[in-house]
């Protein structure tokens, strides 16, 4: 009697730790894949809209702008103005035209701080304008409320 | 002895609702934590070629231009289309919009061919403002369903 209690609770009390590392190793690369899918910026709190929905396919060769509350403009993780934006973007053209893309492929992605001055992401536009950059995003956050 | 080894028993029995509990706690933390950063974006797409604004190609279909004015804190003061004068209430615009380009909605054939909007906004106005406008102008919610309005959007040169 006492062997055939013993043997299934100790085949238990094996399994059990290696099911919760196992969710905790799931848990973890599921929430860094959702961090990298946001493209999120600290300094960026996005307007709302109710009429937008999420792409069903993402954008092709995106270059992402976020424009901070006071019109400073961030590009792949380095800090630009609106002055000195156009280096950044050349950077970026010169990856696209690498791959052997037009100019006019390049769908620019625009993240700007909802309390943003409208002119500052106007200036911002003008910039990629000049670079040769057509395909603009303004991107916000869908409002489920209405 | 007997009484010991049912208690035993029941031990056993609890140890394993345990670990049970910790899992599903687990997967309640995990959908707690997706369910606050996943927020679902979403872009209004807007086609802005610099040679587009120099000579513009059809002189007879002008985009409609909506005027927006900031005050100095850079809230919303007022709006005009076409200059008339709107105020600042986003469903007058939508009406507006909707009497300019009739009730019917675009067919897919004709998105290349809609009306266009040129939006010229005060520099210091907020930016949710612009975003505020663009939504009131690209269409409307019926339901579930989004029926569009404007799909052509571009901005009017910097005010400095």
């Amino acid at each position: 009697m006492k062997v055939k209690r013993q043997k299934p609770d100790l085949a238990e009390g094996d399994l059990t730790p290696m099911i919760d590392m196992t969710f905790q190793l799931i848990a973890f690369f599921m929430v860094l894949i959702n961090f990298a899918q946001t493209e999120s910026n600290d300094q960026v709190v996005l307007p709302n809209s109710r009429l937008v929905k999420p792409p069903e396919q993402p954008l092709e060769f995106p270059i992402i702008l976020h424009v901070g509350q006071s019109g400073s403009v961030f590009l792949g993780g380095d800090d630009y103005t609106t002055d000195t934006l156009k280096v950044g973007l050349n950077q970026e053209i010169r990856a696209i035209k690498f791959e052997g893309k037009q100019v006019e492929d390049a769908n620019v992605i625009i993240r700007a701080h909802r309390n943003t001055a409208a002119g500052d992401v106007q200036e911002v536009i003008r910039v990629a304008q000049e670079a040769g950059l057509e395909n603009f995003a303004l991107r916000v956050k869908e409002d489920r409320s209405g | 002895m007997k009484i010991r080894s049912k208690e035993q028993d029941e031990e056993k029995q609890q140890l394993n609702m345990t670990s049970m509990i910790d899992i599903v706690f687990l997967l309640l933390v995990f959908f707690v934590m997706t369910f606050k950063i996943v927020e679902l974006e979403g872009d209004f797409s807007i086609r802005m070629p610099l040679s587009g604004g120099a000579g513009s190609p059809d002189l007879t279909d002008l985009p409609i231009k909506l005027r927006l004015k900031a005050d100095n804190d850079g809230n919303l003061e007022s709006m005009s289309l076409n200059e008339v004068t709107l105020g600042t209430d986003y469903d007058a615009l939508r009406g507006r919009i909707l009497g300019l380009i009739g009730t019917t909605a675009p067919s897919e054939d004709s998105l290349a061919e809609g009306p266009e909007i040129e939006i010229d906004t005060d520099y210091n106005l907020r930016y949710e403002a612009v975003i505020n406008a663009i939504t009131a102008v690209s269409g409307y919610k019926d339901g579930d369903q989004v029926v569009k309005l404007v799909e052509k959007i571009k901005f009017a040169k910097p005010r400095r």
